[in-house]
């Protein structure tokens, strides 16, 4: 695989050309009235460069292909035109877009998004011509946050899935490894072309391998039962009550979420048009589930809390027999009010044994 | 071990053991530093899981809303007037509350450990205003000069000033309710925002949307908010919506000479009348 060296000092110069070809999103500091300082991701502003110091984002980058709130559809309720109350696409950019700087676990998680919008039978046109055009130019996570266990889950700081580049820190440079065409396209057009020599993959891998053993001392998450537990067994154990006990039912863990899909649909109109929009929902809200007949299968908390760690953590994975559905990045871990911890849920799962 | 922490332990032990209560609401300790987790004990084995610290930033009124149980309830100034919000509402009565009151100097900031959170800095009622124990000596309660000065600075701003603060308080909010629902006094069973027939506000990012959810739901508590934080420690985007629900209680002290949740005795200002009412409009 080959390995092109960036030195930093060539850094902006080759994003400011990139965006000759490309939309360019990434992680950057907000600061808000009361002077609160967050990262969040986004769509990058004339001479705005994405942060590359692997900064912790409370919202993962899932927003730029599937943003919370999407207009979709639309129409005209002026019943004098010939097409009023024909639902029409909504005419969006799709033009080649990159995101700089996502972490490995968010790539990895927009690839089990993509399992759910991207199906033989279904497209769902907005994700998928969103995803497409994007190009991810991952950064390497060489210091691990606390509540990273991106190892337990099928992903890794270093890891690939769903990346085109994985640039890696190593002090004055980057090293950037090309995964697909795309990513070398990319770089092409940013004027990125060194290749680096022999040592650059050896670097990679020490760095790696550090980052890795960093999450391994600290978490232990087990997976390896949960494939073979039943369904059932899971859903009627007894511990969901006391995991939800302290859940307030906020969206929180869900928002967060790089892998969480959900969404609902809703109209709004204003004078004689019509605008039909797609915003995220949550599993969490009892919403989500109330039927028209005012029934809801899911009206208590503790179903909901069922719910999300049984979609993660078991329904996911029967389905598509491709791992969890939670990539451990860790945010629901740092953003939950109530310290609802999926390491925790995700143990009592794997190593629950029910009373026969 | 500190020993709040063990005298909190040892009356839910006790109250557990002599059946007094069938659950005790307290705080364990969370998985990652700084942060609590609202924990129920059933069993004289499980208080051991208690912990008392300055990262107790909840609210735990919220967890008794409804409940038909005998609960002991751990108690810190702010939670303690929400009980009484509670009991006045008819969210609970007073008799199935075992309520253990722990003197309070103040929880931490969320981001700076070593600093007092916002709310906290202004407290006047550190002491819990209803118990039946306490955890330990009362503290002494705070003198605040002016604890209402963030509020006239924004009242001082012109219209426009005062709009751009409110836009950018809010530009970041993802409505994930977890500051309404983390809020011990929103407990309506179907909030205005999540009405669908008729749907009163739009569903979507639109700022107007997100303004309205946060206006309407300071003026629900007006009169009713305790200032607890909690809704500001649970808001993952660090949102200031105390900004909001402290000009409605420096309004209620202002007009009404009130401050919510000291007497279970009193109904709230808004949900009562008075013949001396400040406003002419309604003599
Ligand atoms: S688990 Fe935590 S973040 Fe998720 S809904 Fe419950 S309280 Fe909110
Ligand atoms: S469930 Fe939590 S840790 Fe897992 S991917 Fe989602 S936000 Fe990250
Ligand atoms: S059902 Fe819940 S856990 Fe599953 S994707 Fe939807 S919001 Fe996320
Ligand atoms: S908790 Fe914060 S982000 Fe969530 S709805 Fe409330 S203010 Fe908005």
């Amino acid at each position: 695989m080959k390995v092109i060296k960036i030195d930093k000092k060539e850094w902006t110069g080759g994003i400011d050309k990139s965006r000759e070809k490309y939309l360019l999103f990434g992680p950057v500091k907000d600061k808000d009235v009361t002077n609160k300082e967050h990262y969040i991701f986004k769509k990058l502003a004339a001479g705005e460069f994405p942060v590359m110091e692997g900064v912790d984002t409370v919202l993962s980058p899932k927003s730029v292909i599937f943003p919370q709130t999407e207009k979709i559809l639309k129409s005209s309720l002026d019943q004098s035109q010939p097409d009023h109350h024909i639902m029409k696409r909504v005419e969006n950019d799709y033009s080649s877009r990159a995101v700089i700087g996502i972490r490995s676990f968010d790539a990895k998680a927009l690839t089990l998004v993509n399992l759910n919008f991207d199906t033989k039978d279904y497209q769902d046109p907005y994700w998928c011509d969103a995803y497409k055009a994007t190009t991810f130019v991952g950064l390497a996570v060489n210091k691990p946050s606390d509540v990273d266990f991106s190892t337990s889950m099928g992903s890794g700081p270093f890891g690939e899935e769903g990346l085109d580049v994985l640039l890696v820190d190593n002090g004055e440079e980057f090293l950037a490894k090309v995964i697909t065409d795309k990513g070398k396209t990319f770089l092409d057009a940013a004027g990125f072309n060194k290749t680096a020599d022999e040592s650059a993959v050896k670097k990679i891998e020490d760095l790696k391998a550090q980052a890795e053993k960093t999450i391994a001392d600290k978490a232990k998450v087990g997976t390896d039962n949960l494939k073979n537990k039943t369904v059932l067994d899971l859903y009627e154990a007894p511990f969901w009550d006391d995991i939800a006990f302290s859940c307030i039912n906020c969206g929180t863990c869900t928002f967060v979420c790089p892998t969480c899909w959900c969404f609902d649909i809703q109209d709004e109109t204003k004078g004689k048009s019509c605008t039909r929009f797609k915003n995220w929902d949550s599993c969490m809200f009892p919403l989500f589930t109330l039927h028209g007949s005012g029934h809801n299968p899911r009206g208590v908390k503790t179903q909901r809390v069922r719910q999300r760690f049984m979609h993660k953590l078991k329904y996911f994975l029967d389905k598509y027999d491709k791992g969890t559905m939670c990539v451990g990045c860790g945010r629901c871990v740092q953003s939950c009010p109530v310290n609802i911890d999926i390491r925790e849920v995700c143990n009592i799962m794997n190593n629950y044994e029910p009373k026969k | 071990m500190d020993s709040l922490t063990q005298k909190i332990r040892e009356i839910a032990s006790n109250i557990l053991k002599e059946g007094r209560v069938d659950m005790v609401i307290g705080f364990a300790k969370g998985t990652i530093p700084m942060t609590t987790k609202p924990y129920m004990a059933r069993t004289p084995e499980q208080v051991e899981n208690f912990i008392w610290d300055k990262n107790c930033t909840l609210n735990l009124a919220n967890y008794i809303t409804g409940r038909k149980e005998k609960i002991g309830i751990i108690a810190k100034g702010c939670d303690s007037r929400n009980i009484v919000n509670h009991i006045v509402e008819n969210k609970i009565s007073r008799d199935q509350l075992y309520i253990i009151g722990v003197p309070c100097s103040g929880m931490a900031d969320k981001h700076n450990p070593d600093e007092l959170r916002d709310n906290c800095a202004t407290c006047t009622h550190r002491n819990p205003v209803i118990f039946d124990v306490m955890a330990a000596e009362p503290v002494e309660e705070q003198k605040i000069d002016d604890p209402f000065a963030d509020v006239k600075a924004v009242e001082a701003m012109d219209k426009d000033a005062k709009w751009s603060y409110f836009e950018g308080l809010l530009q970041n909010c993802i409505r994930c309710y977890a500051c309404r629902n983390a809020c011990p006094l929103c407990y309506c069973p179907t909030c205005f925002v999540d009405e669908s027939g008729p749907q009163w506000v739009g569903k979507g990012q639109n700022k107007t949307d997100i303004q309205t959810f946060h206006f309407l739901r300071a003026f629900h508590c007006a009169g009713r908010c305790t200032d607890c934080g909690a809704c500001e420690a649970a808001c993952p985007m660090d949102i200031h919506v105390r900004a909001f629900t402290r000009k409605l209680n420096k309004d209620s002290l202002e007009l009404f000479g009130w401050e919510a949740g000291l007497d279970i005795t009193k109904r709230p200002p808004l949900d009562t009348f008075n013949p001396d009412d400040p406003n002419d409009f309604i003599k």
